[in-house]
């Protein structure tokens, strides 16, 4: 299947008091059609900086994309002017936040903002507008849609809301919808909810998904292929099972060991992965990872490994090691 | 283990109601939140009781309403052969001194303008246990035994990071040597790789100084790692209680069983075959709770007792009890 988006080579920094914070150091990857990507990592790791980056959503200042490009229907992302990137944003792609108690505004309608979008997007009138979100409202599984137009954000629970989200996410059609942790702020059952409506909207329209999450669990459940993010860049990516069943950078091997397992009965100690992660003052020549692995050699601690393909088709890791044998790559 | 004289702390039949007022110079009562509603357990010396269930189910006020920090409305808690939910003032705030608990969030639970010294002394200066040069060395003490560097005695709550912050609320804690700590979802604000680190910090302590837990979450992995025995609550009622395993492999309530499926597993080859139990809508509002069962609105299973008589928990096999009529 052909690359839908492409993104090279993507950093970002932010100015603050303390100095420059290197926040996304070097990202690439590529998103294919119809193609579910999960992103992981835990906070301050650049997962939702380097998406907000592609959407040019990043406030200028404190914050900057100073390198990449992000090539989406032969428009580099990054180049072109306010005004395209603006005809791209919420209708080709958009974007799902993740607390939908703080991204509706309070004082205007469901109906309105749900509608929104389309009514930027297109010349169609505002009845027709109305008419589109009642479908989308209804699509997302929210019962009396004709109705529910006139209510405001406050009358819907926040499961209710997580759907209009989606649905104002989804009006327009987007080639590509980028849900940015939409159900950590949701209760399990919920959360259940919301990854079934996501899967079966994703099937009947076809759009690729990014998905970015904190969540091991959910995203094996939901994803194609993962990346996994540490210290503002990638250090993992693989299909999904083969990240779960064989992985190859220490850091995931420590955020699956810090897990506890449901499927057995047996008393397993967590693996934590010792210390904390890092503050990103300067841009790391080294692998940022280093201090916390066990695995660490002489050579990590000068140069960045940057992904290096190791056993299985489109699994890359940044890491000099082989974590099974304890022994640098050959 | 389990027997009669094992028990540390009996819960009765406990309520809580939250007032709800109208109007702001005569305020007059226009309901209650039915936030507790007579729920009744043991937890057994040395054990870790695991509390889940959604948000708004009233974990937390159970857990708050045992430290009498809320006002029973009311039912009793016995500790030690005495009904705490009685005692007042002076009485109370000595046997408080057995019973702690460590918060959810870290930023929010320490005082920004005390040092840790402070923060961790104040315990100890309020019941008088360590005074002065003492209470230092005991303040460095528990900072060791929580895993971190006794010589950070006199820095500020916002030169720590969350995973150490949370260990700070947790030598708090240990600071008048507890017998029980409740601990309302002391992880849940953290990183994954930290939340491990705490868990492990959390069982550690429980070994070495006896612990008993009540350990409260939605995370209902986690709440499977560290416990011995899980209650399940939905809307101010336990609906199912069982020893962890048993839970998990048979779970009974059909709300328990929604709520376990619906945990992703960190597998992509479980979860490709696993079904789903969906449950439909939200909880309802604890103002004005369905009649008869609480679950009946969202259960597959309803039928017309469900919303006349509202089912016990009763117990199905010893050590497993569930509050369904089927």
């Amino acid at each position: 299947m052909a690359d839908l988006l492409q993104v090279i080579g993507l950093e970002t920094q932010f100015k603050t008091r303390e100095g420059i914070i290197h926040a996304v150091n070097g990202v690439s990857f590529s998103l294919k059609e119809g193609e579910t990507l999960g992103i992981v990592g835990e906070s301050g790791c650049g997962k939702s900086v380097s998406m907000m980056s592609l959407l040019r959503l990043i406030p200028n200042p404190p914050g900057k994309v100073v390198a990449g490009t992000a090539l989406f229907q032969n428009q580099d992302l990054l180049s072109i002017s306010d005004n395209d990137v603006r005809k791209v944003r919420g209708s080709k792609i958009s974007v799902v936040f993740q607390d939908p108690m703080t991204s509706f505004n309070p004082v205007l309608t469901i109906g309105d903002q749900v509608s929104e979008p389309f009514r930027v997007h297109s010349d169609a009138s505002k009845k027709d507008a109305m008419d589109r979100a009642v479908k989308y409202i209804d699509l997302v599984g929210i019962p009396n849609p004709r109705e529910r137009l006139n209510d405001y954000p406050h009358q819907f629970s926040g499961g209710m809301r997580q759907r209009a989200m989606i649905a104002m996410g989804l009006i327009c059609e987007p080639k590509i919808l980028i849900a940015d942790e939409p159900t950590t702020a949701l209760d399990v059952t919920i959360q259940a909810q919301i990854v079934e409506l996501v899967k079966r909207l994703q099937n009947e329209l076809g759009m690729s998904i990014i998905w970015i999450t904190h969540d091991l669990g959910i995203i094996a459940g939901l994803a194609d292929r993962v990346n996994v993010m540490y210290g503002g860049y990638i250090v993992e990516t693989a299909p999904v099972k083969d990240l779960y069943k064989n992985p190859q950078h220490p850091y995931t091997i420590g955020l699956l060991g810090s897990l506890p397992r449901m499927d057995s009965s047996e008393y397993r100690r967590l693996t934590s992965i010792d210390g904390l992660p890092p503050i990103l003052l300067e841009k790391p020549n080294y692998c940022c990872f280093e201090p916390r692995c066990r695995f660490a050699v002489d050579k990590c601690r000068n140069m960045n490994p940057g992904l290096l393909q190791v056993e299985g088709e489109g699994h890359f890791a940044a890491c000099w090691v082989n974590p099974k044998t304890g022994k640098e790559h050959a | 283990m389990m027997s009669e004289n094992n028990i540390l702390l009996k819960v009765d039949n406990l309520v809580k109601l939250f007032p709800i007022k109208k109007g702001s110079l005569f305020s007059r009562n226009a309901g209650y939140v039915h936030a507790v509603d007579g729920v009744s357990f043991n937890i057994y010396q040395g054990e870790t009781l695991g509390l889940v269930g959604e948000s708004g189910c009233g974990k937390s006020t159970t857990g708050r309403t045992i430290l009498q920090l809320y006002p029973p409305t009311s039912g009793s808690v016995w500790f030690n052969g005495e009904d705490l939910a009685v005692l007042q003032g002076k009485k109370l705030r000595q046997k408080r001194r057995q019973l702690q608990m460590i918060f959810q969030d870290p930023y929010a639970s320490l005082n920004p303008r005390m040092t840790v010294a402070q923060i961790i002394g104040e315990p100890m200066e309020i019941h008088k246990t360590f005074q002065g040069e003492a209470k230092l060395k005991r303040v460095r003490e528990l900072l060791e035994l929580v895993g971190l560097n006794p010589t950070f005695i006199n820095r500020y709550p916002h030169e720590f990071s969350g995973g150490q912050r949370q260990r700070i609320g947790i030598a708090r804690a240990l600071a008048l040597e507890p017998k029980l700590i409740v601990c309302d979802e002391p992880i849940s604000a953290l990183d994954v790789s930290i939340q491990a680190q705490v868990v492990n910090l959390l069982e550690d302590l429980q070994q070495k100084m006896g612990l008993t837990y009540l350990f409260i979450a939605h995370d209902l992995s986690m709440v499977r790692h560290i416990s011995n025995r899980i209650a399940v609550m939905y809307l101010g009622k336990i609906v199912e209680l069982a020893d962890r395993n048993e839970l998990y492999a048979d779970p009974r309530h059909p709300y328990a069983q929604a709520l376990l499926s619906a945990i992703p597993f960190p597998d992509p080859f479980i979860e490709e075959t696993r079904k789903r139990i969906i449950l439909e809508g939200d909880v309802p509002s604890p103002v004005n709770p369905p009649s008869g069962c609480r679950f009946r609105t969202r259960c597959r299973y309803a039928k017309e007792i469900c919303s006349v008589e509202d089912p016990e928990l009763k117990e199905i096999k010893p050590g497993h009890s569930v509050a369904c009529h089927f």
